[in-house]
């Protein structure tokens, strides 16, 4: 018997949702609208229109992280020599390759060799240079570890680490592509700084801020569009975790993507009476003891947000600070001890549980602690 | 004396610090030390442009120890051209000594990489040879390696990189002993042929014994006439070079000489 070939294929129309679904937009097809439509969100600093409905919904789209990396990393070439850029055969998709167009003598393409691009990067720094060397987080980090460590963190040289396609939010690519471990290890190195930009102008702010940040800085950037949580005025801080939205009954801590469903969840829980802050913890480390502690005191429960492992990243970190300065109810949201998979990020926030539904019933549960 | 006797007298009074200071520590590498000594005391005392008074002069030649096991080689040649006193090379592994038991950029004036984890100072050095590139520097990037430390595969994606941007400022010394830490190199991971391997990854090829004078002095001469391919020298050596007792014998790969050993070699090498 010969198998036989997929006779009739059906695509889903690009266009049309396929029939039994809608179309969604990152979280919004989710959210139980009955229960939120009337919550008007007054906080200005959040200009995603509103018009009378559920703020989150619809949001107010900006470029991805990683195509903010890439444009302020062009603008920054043609202000200063210094700096270089060095990629692994990814310069397309992590975007670097707006610098290399413009700058080709100060840009140089590793090929598929992430561990030497690491040290190569690290003799650029030593003597003057500011690199910026760019992969796929989860190639950069895992494959350049042992040279992140020996020939960049070790020295303490000033060598910036771009990680694109962070997360799982890239999705159908599946998990040897997605990264769930790469800010536990980039904390893991002495010395690095390690920023999560949640947004297209937070990112553009805080690549300028780190090429001009003595030492070696890891930014994790992203794959796809990112709703925008900022205006064009906000100002940005390396260390200086942003407060989007003051709350009096509990603050979300949330970094990179995880930020805008945050100020989702804090829109739903307002519906519902509760008023939850919402932290932008784009600085991982060093990380800012004194919001933590500050909002802990204020609201006196905590739920931090992550696309990450839930074990060495943003819940951990927030955890030892508030271990060590003022004990608080905290629930953590993040990916458990696995891998993710393919699918649409859609689907997999969902089943990894990251939409704003799960970070609405992480906060419930802290309510209940803080209350017992 | 000629250059040639000169280097001689000086690599043997710097074996004889490697040695005093691996025996003081009572840890260390010493045949590691002892092959590339030679070479590393050609680099220091004849061909290196450098200031041990300014060491972080901007034009100043690199050397970089990628086996940075060798670090009493490269500490003893470091005290004796000025970077630091020579005392100090008797506090080598020591509490809060800058003299780290493998060398580290940022402790100790001179030393321009953190290695220990081999196979990550080619991609170094291509890297600072990259950077006199743009800053029209003419600096050169020197990098020693062991012929275990190839086994790395970055020593190899470093080799396509250099060849591919023909980094001619580049020169690698390949400090071919034939040990590594188990045993035998063609042993444990055979990478024989080295020297068509590197003509193939598009290197220029120089092969010389790593222990005689002239002809690591006309390889570090010839380097600087080539154009357009980085260099490497693969150096026969002999691992524990000049101590009867330490010649190709892998014990000594790790282990420092006891106090009557000390006494026998540094009576070997000042005869
Ligand atoms: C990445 C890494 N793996 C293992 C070691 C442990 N180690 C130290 S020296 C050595 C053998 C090195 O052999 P070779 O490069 O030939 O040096 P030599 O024989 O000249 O001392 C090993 C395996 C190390 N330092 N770094």
């Amino acid at each position: 018997m010969t198998t036989q070939p997929i006779t009739k294929v059906v695509f889903d129309s690009p266009l049309q949702p396929p029939e039994g679904r809608t179309a969604v937009r990152p979280y919004e097809g989710r959210v139980d609208v009955a229960t939120t439509a009337t919550s008007g969100r007054e906080d200005t600093r959040i200009s995603r229109p509103t018009n009378g409905r559920a703020p989150f919904a619809p949001p107010r789209w900006g470029a991805a992280t990683r195509d903010a990396f890439g444009e302020a990393l062009a603008a920054l070439g043609k202000e200063d020599t210094r700096i270089v850029s060095v990629d692994a055969d990814l310069s397309k998709s992590t975007k670097s390759n707006a610098f290399a167009k413009l700058f080709p003598e100060r840009f140089f393409n590793c090929g598929i060799a992430e561990a030497n691009m690491v040290s190569i990067a690290a003799g650029l720094a030593s003597c003057g240079k500011i690199p910026f060397a760019a992969s796929f987080a989860s190639f950069l980090l895992c494959k350049g570890f042992d040279q992140l460590r020996m020939s960049v963190a070790n020295p303490g040289l000033n060598v910036k680490v771009v990680g694109s396609h962070a997360g799982i939010s890239l999705g159908e690519d599946g998990a040897s592509q997605q990264s769930v471990e790469d800010l536990a290890l980039a904390c893991a190195l002495p010395g690095f700084t390690v920023l999560a930009p949640a947004d297209e102008i937070s990112c553009k702010a805080l690549v300028r801020l780190a090429a001009y940040h003595e030492g070696p800085v890891y930014i994790r950037t992203g794959r796809p569009k990112a709703p925008l949580v900022y205006t064009a005025e906000e100002t940005f801080q390396v260390g200086v975790a942003n407060t989007i939205v003051t709350g009096s009954d509990i603050t979300l801590i949330a970094m990179g993507l995880m930020v805008y469903n945050a100020l989702v969840a804090s829109d739903i829980l307002k519906a519902e009476g509760i008023s939850a802050g919402v932290i932008d913890l784009h600085t991982l480390k060093p990380i800012d003891e004194a919001a933590i502690i500050t909002a802990a005191k204020n609201t006196g429960a905590m739920v931090t947000v992550e696309e990450h492992l839930l074990s060495g990243g943003l819940g951990s970190r927030v955890a030892h600070v508030l271990s060590q300065h003022c004990p608080t109810p905290q629930v953590s949201v993040g990916i458990a001890d696995t891998y993710a998979e393919s699918g649409s990020w859609d689907q997999l926030a969902m089943k990894y549980g990251l939409t704003p539904q799960h970070i609405v019933s992480a906060a419930r549960t802290a309510l209940k602690q803080k209350k017992e | 004396m000629d250059t040639k006797a000169t280097l001689q007298a000086q690599s043997d009074l710097l074996r004889r610090d490697i040695l005093t200071m691996i025996a003081k520590a009572a840890s260390g590498h010493p045949g590691g030390s002892l092959s590339a000594i030679d070479m590393i005391t050609a680099l220091y005392f004849k061909v290196l442009r450098h200031r041990p008074s300014e060491p972080e002069w901007p034009d100043r030649d690199r050397f970089i120890l990628s086996k940075g096991h060798a670090a009493p080689a490269l500490y003893a040649a470091l005290a004796h051209t000025g970077y630091f006193p020579v005392e100090d090379l008797m506090t080598l592994r020591q509490f809060e000594s800058p003299l780290q038991g493998h060398p580290e950029k940022g402790k100790l004036p001179g030393v321009e990489a953190s290695t220990g984890s081999l196979g990550q100072g080619i991609s170094i050095g291509a890297g600072m040879a990259l950077a006199a590139r743009l800053d029209q520097k003419n600096y050169h990037v020197y990098v020693l390696v062991g012929d275990g430390e190839v086994n790395e595969g970055q020593v190899w994606e470093a080799a396509l990189f250099a060849a591919h941007y023909k980094i001619d400022s580049l020169t690698v010394l390949l400090d071919c002993n034939r040990q590594q830490l188990d045993g035998w190199t063609n042993d444990i991971l055979n990478t024989d042929p080295l020297a068509s391997k590197w003509r193939a990854f598009g290197w220029h090829v120089i092969e010389i014994d790593g222990h005689d004078f002239d002809a690591i002095l006309s390889a570090l001469d010839e380097v600087k006439t080539v154009t357009g391919k980085p260099t490497l020298i693969l150096a026969h050596t002999v691992k524990g070079k000049g101590v009867s007792f330490m010649e190709n014998n892998i014990e000594f790969h790790g282990m420092a000489p006891n106090p009557e050993q000390l006494q026998k070699a540094l009576l070997e090498i000042a005869a």
